[in-house]
């Protein structure tokens, strides 16, 4: 064991480890795409019939051909072939509803949903590692109580309601509206920030409260272990026991949680965008979806797979290099 | 009492002796011990319980029809005609309330069920079964996964259509998967005891130990996910509806109470906003606090952490 994890096997193993979970990655998101292709085949009713619903009555050739340009009058697998070819080659197909490529759509919507949910990540890990860490310390007391209901509040609240609820609170109490239309952060930035800060605040809250929990039961766990002991018992301060020697080792599986929020985040974006009026990607998703915008939907659903699946590989690689007693392999 | 041979006593107290000895608690006492141990948890479970009566009793207890439009008084205040005031059409809120618990509990309550079932099913028979059975539902569960729970379900709806079955089945699809893992890991401690062995060695059928051998004691864990889910499959048809993809008019649905037409409002009447969110909120705080508490009670690995 203790040989084997001098350097070159362990970089040999990380190397296989790497490979082997792109590769089932890889499978995983192929079966996504198949599950995605297959759920949207199954929509009642496809575009043609929601365009003609709109514009009234028009021939039944008509119809045909605007299937055929639409490429949904082929059989189902040479669409999903083609559909996989596309995405592979980088090409995200054309949007329906906008008649635009896909990509160009989503691409300026990028920065605006990236942007908060860094934003809301930060917000989520300033108020639930310090919250985690004291709720552990004071373990069971009135304190530790009332931060666990207030994290717990925090996750049974829908976002979407508490970001209304911040806004009529602003409105009623301060008597400011925050700006609902985009401002871009070249206009106005200081506009931009409050604008950004308001909805990653409802999501960051909301999300801060799986840290906390983590924080708390790792940093429980930690603190009850040998070399704890011994600094406290060297007569170090409380304090710098917690911070320097526990909290170390209890951040671990905290910033695997950080990871897998992630999901969990983009969730709370989906609804949240929409309500603080965000042109967002989780916002246009929504839009996509009720449209029945096929090409977007889809490709914004593979594009989430991909990032979700992207930041769960990546939150355990960082596992192993801030942990060098994680060793992967068998 | 003389005439009875002694061999039988003797028989049942060996029966009796090492575990049983203690008789096993009643329920009042079980509820009892639980209420002092887990104060918070019996918080929670109170919330739900006057949750669902709210629900059962949504008739008797509503003073309006919660369906019944009155233009004359449209976004009206809290008062003694109106408890929780009325929305843009007029309609009572008290009583939306009350019939939406009907709507979040009937959704949540069944698509946590139908979800850990069969992920239950699922988890079972791939931890027990193990090799390649196992691998393949698991990579399948991965696919699950791998979306963001409301994001699944959003595609759900939408592909299935909005109505009552419909939604629970789409909230159903993603608690499977979680619901798997679950079961699986407990499975596939279980399996490994000494009891499951000795069944084998008695040529139990692998069916009959799945299902009445394993099963039962995965109960723990399969309540504490219930309860867990329960909370996220309420929050999920509440963003489901208030996108317009949950349950369809007319049923009143908490969700939709905060939809985009209340958010219009709701700088003029706040409560159209306020309490329809205080509800989802209670409902889903309710199911946490109890999930919590029944997670420490029951999971024995996190038993005294």
């Amino acid at each position: 064991m203790r040989s084997s994890r001098r350097s070159p096997p362990k970089e040999a193993a990380t190397r296989t480890y790497v490979a082997r979970r792109l590769a089932i990655a890889a499978l995983t998101l192929l079966g996504m795409s198949v599950i995605i292709f297959v759920l949207l085949r199954l929509a009642p009713g496809n575009m043609v019939d929601i365009l003609f619903s709109t514009g009234g009555y028009v021939s039944e050739s008509d119809k045909q051909s605007i299937m055929k340009e639409l490429g949904i009058d082929r059989p189902v697998w040479i669409q999903y072939v083609d559909w996989l070819r596309e995405i592979l080659t980088g090409n995200l197909g054309k949007s329906y509803r906008y008649d635009l490529p896909a990509w160009e759509i989503i691409k300026p919507l990028l920065p605006v949903t990236i942007e908060l949910a860094i934003l809301s990540t930060i917000i989520a890990v300033l108020l639930g590692v310090p919250t985690g860490v004291i709720s552990a310390v004071r373990q069971d007391t009135t304190l530790d109580y009332a931060l666990r209901v207030f994290s717990l509040a925090g996750l049974s609240m829908p976002s979407f309601w508490l970001g209304m609820v911040i806004i009529l609170v602003l409105v009623g109490w301060l008597g400011w509206i925050p700006p609902m239309t985009y401002v871009s952060p070249t206009e106005n930035l200081k506009i931009h920030l409050v604008q950004f800060l308001l909805p990653a605040l409802a999501v960051g809250y909301r999300s801060s409260a799986l840290i906390t929990r983590i924080t708390r039961s790792a940093l429980l766990e930690v603190m009850r272990e040998d070399y704890i002991r011994t600094a406290w018992a060297k007569g170090q301060s409380g304090w710098i026991v917690i911070w320097r020697h526990a909290l170390k080792n209890a951040m671990l599986p905290v910033i695997t949680v950080i990871g897998i929020e992630f999901a969990f985040l983009i969730g709370g974006l989906v609804v949240t965008e929409t309500v603080f009026n965000l042109p967002g990607v989780a916002r246009f998703l929504v839009e996509a979806v009720l449209w029945r915008d096929y090409p977007v939907v889809q490709n914004l659903v593979m594009f989430i797979a991909i990032v979700v699946i992207l930041s769960n590989l990546f939150v355990d690689m960082l596992y192993g290099w801030l942990d060098p007693r994680v060793r992967y392999g068998d | 009492m003389a005439t009875e041979p002694v061999g039988v006593t003797v028989a049942e107290v060996e029966l009796v002796a090492p575990g049983m000895a203690l008789r096993r608690p009643g329920l009042v006492t079980i509820v009892w011990r639980f209420c002092r141990k887990k104060p918070l948890g019996a918080a929670g479970g109170l919330l739900m319980l006057l949750i669902v009566v709210a629900a059962i009793f949504a008739g008797v207890l509503a003073t309006h029809d919660p369906i019944a439009t009155n233009a004359t008084s449209t976004l009206a205040r809290p008062s003694s005609q109106f408890w929780l005031g009325t929305d843009h059409l007029g309609r009572d809120i008290y009583s939306r309330i009350l019939h939406g618990a009907r709507v979040s509990l009937i959704i949540g309550l069944g698509s946590t069920l139908l979800g850990s079932v069969l992920g239950g099913i699922i988890g079972l028979l791939s931890g027990y079964l193990g090799g390649k059975t196992d691998l393949i539902s698991q990579r399948v569960m991965d696919i699950f996964q791998g979306l963001p729970l409301l994001v699944l379900a959003l595609v759900m709806a939408a592909a299935l259509g909005p109505s009552v079955p419909n939604v629970i089945i789409a909230i159903s699809i993603p608690i499977i998967p979680r619901a798997a893992r679950v079961i699986r890991s407990s499975v596939l401690t279980i399996r490994e005891m000494q009891y499951v062995e000795a069944a084998r060695g008695l040529g139990v059928s692998h069916l009959r130990i799945a299902f009445r051998h394993i099963l039962p004691n995965t109960m723990g864990p399969f309540i504490v996910l219930c309860t867990a889910q329960l909370g996220s499959a309420i929050l999920v048809e509440a963003a489901l509806s208030f996108l317009g993809l949950g349950v369809p008019e007319p049923y009143p649905s908490w969700g939709r109470m905060l939809s985009v037409s209340a958010a219009e409002y709701a700088q003029k009447a706040p409560h159209l906003v306020l309490f329809p969110g205080f509800a989802i909120s209670l409902a889903v705080f309710g199911s946490n606090l109890l999930g919590d508490a029944l997670r420490d009670t029951l999971d024995p690995r996190l038993r005294g952490a």
